[in-house]
């Protein structure tokens, strides 16, 4: 399966249950398990874990653990991707993608991939899993509906997007030209001033879905009774929003950022099919630059380095998110945060 | 909790009508938005499908028209299209293998990080935990060597699916051990004294009840791997390609034919679309049950 991007895939949907099952780690036990008892009973219970685990470990460490080793190794020496490594050049590589304005230049679409991400997806998902959040007809068919985007695959999404997009012929322009708004002239995928926001617009299509359905998950956990106990003192819809749903919905939406920030970061499929990067490089990514040099340049250490670096932003951001924000959510003696005013 | 909930009192022949006519302003609002934003998210969507009922000259005169009249000669082409048969075929057999892995190592690794206790459990746990951060395509070039050269499974179904259900365990693990958690102490206790061994426990009793989470897990594992695309592009010949490479390539070769990538690109998106909404109910209340535990 792919990896979990923005949310790429199905996969980071459900790793949004990552930090969840963690505080379940001391319930857990057998109750079959004896204490300490003799040693043979001790050696069957080992070697019933090691026939269990082992074939999801072996095939995680081999695929998984074991290429991200390696891409380090590869990492420190000049390799055209044959023979041996022996051309070691030490940190050379890293300091030539940091240099790289290519690099940096990917990076900060990265970031404000990120950032947008967050910045329009939050309130426009909220603002929407509230509305749905009723008791009304047809409710189940609204929000299947609206995660439709979600469950196509980026290259399926990417290529309709990308005809929609075509300059004058495109369906995009039609529509623009009916309503007398002018459309630029090499289209909003080849303009450059343009084309990261065209991206960007895709991207929060394509995601907005997994927001709306994670939300309203959160919103089934809100207690009822908060609600009529809040109708019994008379408040309004917009205060019960404002007091009580939104706060309790806290953790869903911290969970929800961190998805979004991981995706953002590993955003590949949907840049490489709409714009393979362009035009002039203004909607690149870390991962077609580290992808683009591994396969058109075949320049395999410094696809490595780049890699290396977009891990180590990914874990170096998981960790502190997990230590500045998530960590209030596995505290259950800590005080709910208030909301904001 | 809604506007119709809060003013239940205040109006109270409100009640008598069945609720779904009940066309208060607050609600025309609500379905209002709800449409707009369906339309929005739809939109595309339906101009693909409804463009593969088009000729390119429809499309050329009126980008956005409805089809008229209507032709079937793109979707025709492309169901009589060797080609595209045969990307479904690939598309199908890496899914389903992955999958395969996916939920049997999952469901096996799962087990004893949720009901045996033992001094590395949480060790073991967390290293799939770190696992959900990595993306592939960190590890994709050592990956490609890997699977090309060591291996020798370059090309072929099992090459794309091993490290394609590699990367979705942790996500699976992270699902499934809550799941196995919550099955109550008891059933295993009477298990216990009817003579099981944890084994017999796993087979007769747990993979039974796990039955919700392995499908959700599985559903997720499938849906994955049929859009998969990355480990595909860089792993897969011509021969072998799936249809997210099917499509890609159509669109790139056929650019000017645009009905023809419509018609293309709608049939591709049907059998992940059709699978995930058949079983989104339940995917849905899998991942409530993870979420909240």
């Amino acid at each position: 399966m792919t990896t979990p991007r923005v949310a790429a895939s199905p996969a980071a949907f459900v790793s949004s249950a990552g930090p969840a099952p963690l505080a379940h780690a001391r319930v857990a036990g057998s109750g079959l398990g004896r204490r300490r008892g003799r040693s043979a009973a001790a050696w069957r219970k080992r070697a019933e874990i090691a026939f269990f685990v082992a074939p999801a470990l072996v095939l995680f460490l081999m695929f998984v653990v074991w290429p991200i080793i390696t891409a380090v190794q590869i990492s420190l020496y000049k390799w055209k991707g044959i023979g041996p490594l022996v051309d070691f050049v030490g940190l050379h590589n890293y300091v030539s993608v940091l240099t790289n304005q290519l690099f940096t230049d990917a990076l900060t679409h990265n970031l404000i991939i990120i950032v947008v991400s967050i910045a329009v997806q939050l309130p426009l998902g909220l603002g929407i899993a509230l509305l749905l959040n009723r008791k009304m007809w047809g409710q189940g068919l609204l929000r299947t509906l609206i995660f439709v985007p979600y469950v196509l695959s980026e290259v399926v999404a990417g290529v309709v997007w990308r005809q929609l997009l075509v300059p004058t012929y495109g369906g995009v322009d039609a529509i623009a030209r009916f309503l007398h708004i002018p459309t630029p002239q090499q289209g909003f995928l080849g303009t450059p001033d343009i084309a990261l926001w065209t991206v960007l617009f895709v991207l929060t299509w394509k995601y907005l879905g997994l927001a709306v359905i994670l939300f309203l998950a959160g919103l089934q956990g809100v207690p009822e009774d908060l609600y009529e106990a809040a109708q019994l003192d008379g408040a309004s819809w917009w205060q019960v929003q404002r007091k009580i749903t939104v706060p309790l919905l806290g953790p869903t939406v911290r969970t929800w950022a961190f998805l979004s920030m991981i995706g953002s970061l590993q955003i590949f499929d949907m840049v490489w099919i709409l714009t393979g990067g362009g035009p002039i490089g203004r909607t690149s990514t870390m991962a077609t630059f580290l992808i683009y040099q591994g396969t058109k340049s075949q320049a395999f250490g410094i696809a490595s380095a780049a890699s290396v670096i977009l891990f180590v932003i990914a874990l170096v951001l998981a960790v502190a998110y997990q230590q500045l924000v998530l960590r209030r959510d596995t505290r259950p003696d800590q005080p709910r945060r208030k909301a904001k005013r | 909790m809604s506007a119709t909930t809060l003013t239940r009192h205040a109006a109270p022949a409100a009640v008598r009508r069945p609720r779904r006519f009940d066309l208060k302003p607050s609600t025309a609002a609500v379905y209002f938005v709800a449409l707009v934003v369906v339309a929005l998210t739809l939109g595309p969507v339906i101009y693909g499908v409804l463009g593969g009922f088009r000729t390119n000259a429809q499309i050329a005169e009126n980008p956005a028209a409805l089809p008229h009249p209507w032709v079937l000669f793109n979707y025709t082409g492309v169901l009589t299209n060797p080609d595209f048969w045969r990307y479904a075929l690939n598309s199908t057999g890496i899914a389903v293998i992955t999958t395969a892995l996916v939920v049997i190592c999952g469901i096996m690794a799962a087990y004893p990080l949720a009901r045996y206790e033992f001094k590395y459990r949480e060790g073991v746990f967390m290293v799939f935990v770190v696992g959900l951060l990595f993306p592939a395509s960190v590890a994709i070039i050592p990956l490609f060597i890997l699977i090309t050269q060591n291996f020798h499974l370059g090309n072929t179904w099992i090459g794309i699916a091993l490290p394609q259900a590699a990367f979705a365990l942790p996500t699976t693990v992270v699902i499934l051990r809550p799941f196995l958690v919550a099955l109550p102490k008891e059933l295993e206790e009477a298990a216990q004294l009817d003579g099981a061994s944890r084994i017999g426990f796993f087979w007769r009793i747990l993979l039974p009840l796990s039955g919700p989470g392995m499908v959700t897990v599985g559903v997720l594992a499938f849906v994955g791997s049929w859009n998969a695309y990355l480990l595909p592009l860089l792993l897969l010949g011509p021969q072998n390609k799936t249809l997210p490479l099917g499509v890609a390539d159509f669109s790139s070769e056929h650019g000017s034919d645009t009905a023809g990538v419509f018609a293309f690109t709608s049939l591709a998106m049907i059998p992940a679309l059709v699978f995930f909404l058949a079983m989104q109910k339940r995917i849905v209340s899998g991942l409530q049950g993870a979420v909240k535990g």
